[in-house]
């Protein structure tokens, strides 16, 4: 099997699961209870707790562990929305957010909230003059994701950071669910406010994310109940996911420090091989990050060459997985002013640490047959 | 070309007169030890400053571990070259362009080597002028510029630095002996450790324990707050000391109003006790002016009637606000704001004595013999030697 299908998920490290094991059947104390047992758990929690601000490089009041990336953006959404709404009912985000995020805007507008859905540019990158524009004095939050999920496109969220900073009123949110352990990003002093991991897309196991919270924002929870999580998130921990969430964050950022210049260079020749392809069009932008690679194979569905290349165990996606299920265009290629041949075809690639360049060797001759057979058919 | 060198100036220590070779020994070994996993450099000292040969390490981790260190000023990093105007030139050059959003510049040349061909005025000029020349874009601002190069022509060879970065100032920990802190687990004893240590002084804690009234996460809780402090010093001894039997000895001999009082006096005997045993020459307590029923005047003239030895607190004259920034500061405050009872929450009485009188209490007390549980207690103690890595219990590090 050669899986390239990393942005829907990963596989998980053995390492984490052993973790998760372990920690399941030898601290399954409720961290709560006051009993030494349940002590053991909230050891451990706290040691989770410390290992993953030392690694995010934030403080340990700034972790707020979750069960992945669509309770980070809604928690983070809806929060400031509740939380702040006398203060203003006015949300900025782009066309190109996750459909966690997209969605979780457009219930906040049937309630009463005003959206603004920034435009990106032909290569999916939003202006930072827009949002920047787009501030009001109703402005209470911006949410702009880092690394786009489809696309690959890169942000400039440290600019829009500098704005966010220079706006103490109005709140940053940041999803960096595609982003993280691939494309470093800065937390501290960096104007954002929340940040959003999810623990699949890193080799983690799903259920399982954290969501970054800056010292002293105030947010409207989504659970309410024991208080957990210092009142961000109620429910008994899952100490086990987050134990083994906190590993792989570990793994993950040491692998990004080790062997980042491999996954340029399997983004390299993924692209050499791709441009040698009769009638494919490469989409992401030359400097999108370097694990997605989308392109379009216009005149062909990109359903069909999906199964076709599942016949030969090569796994890539349309779209994003979240999303696939809809039918038609993908609207984020639509949203970068590509034509609807280009945007109905769109074919996804998405790389991990373990892939190799035997995968892209592979994953380029098989695609290069299946689409010679289907143009005998079709022609 | 690269910066290769970490120039480290030394604080006040640098006044010491003949005891100065105590301090720059202490100092050098406490950052030998605190860059331990750095081992490519070389620490090499000198009489008024110390340099860190980077051997190709970078500079930033290193520094941000050597801002913690007490005993050090300021620090800076550094090119060194032989004391020759063409290299030193380039690597001023270098210097300049190395760094970010910079405009204007200033050149500050020192000349301690006075066989060195031009003196410092003229260097100035003729090392601003072969920049200006070599480059566009930049301009000299000798009164408010972006970056200030200095060159420092000393005898064995000249260094460049740009940018000064503040020390923690002090003393080195251990130059100026060890106290026994008495460590409660609340916001202000580790505050009082960490300014104890800033002026030399190496710790060891005592903690009153007292099950099954205060649980295993109050004790917990003052091993990761001493953990906290290994960051500016070297190990943390804690001396756990049983504290049941005693408490509730005095919860059923004295006036309620009183056993507050009477409590903390014994905590003093057996801290003073142990600080004997130990070889500690002094106690440090977290106490602050005013702030609770047992740091008014009257109260501590009553505690501290029962040892003889110095009692260091640094938090004397301090407002709680002031404490609790410094808290912030070195990452305890999250600690110490833990919910968890210790053993002076347990069985203070509803309204203790706010002024006791001496006389009264060594009244009270001399009804009765505290003799054998204070011996007792001493003997049961448990001492754990808490260092930045052993605080981790090894079945966590291999989950994590």
């Amino acid at each position: 099997m050669i899986y390239l299908d990393n942005s829907a998920t990963t596989r998980p490290y053995s390492e984490v699961i052993d973790t998760f094991k372990q920690v399941s059947e030898k601290f399954y104390g409720n961290p709560s209870s006051i009993h030494r047992f349940g002590n053991e758990a909230e050891r451990l929690l706290i040691k989770a707790k410390q290992q993953a601000s030392n690694l995010l490089e934030v403080s340990e009041n700034e972790i707020v562990f979750t069960s992945g990336g669509t309770e980070g953006n809604n928690t983070a959404i809806k929060g400031i929305a509740f939380a702040h709404q006398n203060r203003g009912k006015h949300i900025i985000t782009s066309q190109i957010e996750h459909p966690s995020v997209l969605e979780t805007c457009k219930a906040l507008e049937n309630i009463g909230y005003i959206v603004t859905y920034l435009p990106v540019n032909s290569h999916g990158v939003v202006s930072v003059e827009d949002v920047e524009a787009a501030i009001t004095k109703e402005t209470i939050l911006i949410s702009i994701m880092h690394v786009n999920n489809e696309l690959g496109s890169i942000q400039p969220i440290e600019a829009i950071g500098s704005i966010a900073k220079k706006h103490p009123k109005l709140f940053f949110h940041v999803d960096h669910v595609q982003g993280f352990g691939k494309i470093p990003l800065k937390l501290q002093d960096s104007g954002i406010d929340m940040c959003t991991v999810s623990g699949h897309k890193i080799n983690g196991l799903k259920g399982t994310g954290l969501l970054y919270i800056k010292k002293k924002t105030k947010l409207f929870p989504l659970l309410h109940g024991g208080n957990q999580e210092i009142g961000y998130r109620s429910g008994t921990e899952n100490l086990a996911g987050i134990v083994s969430l906190v590993k792989a964050i570990r793994l993950n950022l040491e692998k990004q420090n080790s062997d980042c210049e491999k996954l340029i260079q399997l983004n390299k020749e993924l692209r050499k091989c791709l441009e040698t392809i009769k009638g494919i069009v490469i989409n992401t932008p030359t400097n999108g990050a370097h694990h997605i690679l989308n392109f379009s194979i216009p005149g062909y569905k990109p359903e069909v060459i999906i199964h076709a290349l599942g016949e030969k165990g090569i796994y890539i996606s349309t779209k994003s997985a979240c999303s696939s299920k809809q039918p038609d265009k993908s609207t984020i290629l639509a949203a970068c002013g590509l034509s609807d041949e280009v945007s109905k075809s769109a074919l996804r690639v998405s790389l991990s640490f373990e892939n190799n360049l035997d995968d892209i060797d592979k994953f380029c001759t098989s695609l290069d047959t299946v689409i010679k057979q289907l143009s005998e058919v079709m022609g | 070309m690269d910066y290769d060198h970490i120039i480290v100036r030394y604080g006040e220590l640098a006044l010491k007169g003949r005891n100065r070779k105590i301090f720059t020994n202490k100092l050098h070994e406490n950052v030998a030890r605190k860059l331990k996993d750095h081992a490519k450099i070389k620490i090499k000292k000198t009489r008024d400053r110390m340099y860190i040969i980077l051997n190709g390490e970078d500079p930033n981790p290193i520094i941000d571990k050597c801002k913690v260190i007490f005993g050090i000023q300021s620090l800076s990093v550094a090119i060194k070259v032989e004391n020759d105007p063409d290299k030193i030139k380039e690597s001023a050059l270098f210097a300049l362009r190395e760094a970010e959003k910079v405009k204007t510049f200033k050149i500050t040349a020192k000349r301690v080597d006075k066989n060195f061909p031009i003196g410092s005025q003229e260097f100035n000029h003729v090392v601003g002028g072969y920049i200006l020349s070599s480059t566009t874009g930049y301009t000299v601002d000798v009164h408010n510029p972006d970056i200030e190069l200095h060159i420092e022509i000393r005898n064995e060879a000249t260094y460049i630095t740009s940018k000064r970065i503040l020390g923690a100032g002090g003393l080195p920990v251990g130059s100026s002996g060890k106290t026994l802190l008495l460590l409660s687990g609340g916001i202000d004893s580790p505050v009082a450790g960490y300014l104890a240590m800033k002026r030399g002084v190496q710790i060891e804690a005592i903690h009153f324990h007292s099950p099954p009234y205060t649980s295993d996460r109050a004790k917990q809780k003052v091993f990761d707050l001493a953990e906290k402090l290994t960051n500016y010093g070297d190990k943390i001894k804690i001396h756990v000391v049983p504290f049941t039997k005693l408490q509730q000895k005095i919860h059923r001999d004295i006036p309620y109003g009183y056993s507050m009082t009477v409590m903390r006096r014994m905590m003093m005997k057996i801290s003073e006790q142990i600080a004997r045993n130990e070889g500690i020459l002094s106690l440090t307590t977290g106490e602050s002016l005013g702030q609770v029923a047992s740091q008014t005047m009257e109260s501590m003239h009553a505690i501290n009637e029962v040892t003889n030895y110095p009692i260091i607190r640094p938090l004397i004259t301090m407002d709680k606000t002031e404490i609790m920034h410094i808290s912030e500061n070195i990452n305890a405050y999250e600690i110490s704001i833990r919910p968890y009872e210790d053993c002076c929450t347990v069985f203070v009485p509803a309204s203790p004595k706010t002024k006791p009188k001496t006389d009264k209490v060594v009244y009270f007390e001399s009804n009765y013999d505290y003799q054998e549980e204070i011996e007792e207690a001493i003997k049961n103690k448990e001492t754990v030697e808490i260092t930045q890595e052993n605080n981790m219990e090894n079945e966590f590090i291999d989950l994590l």
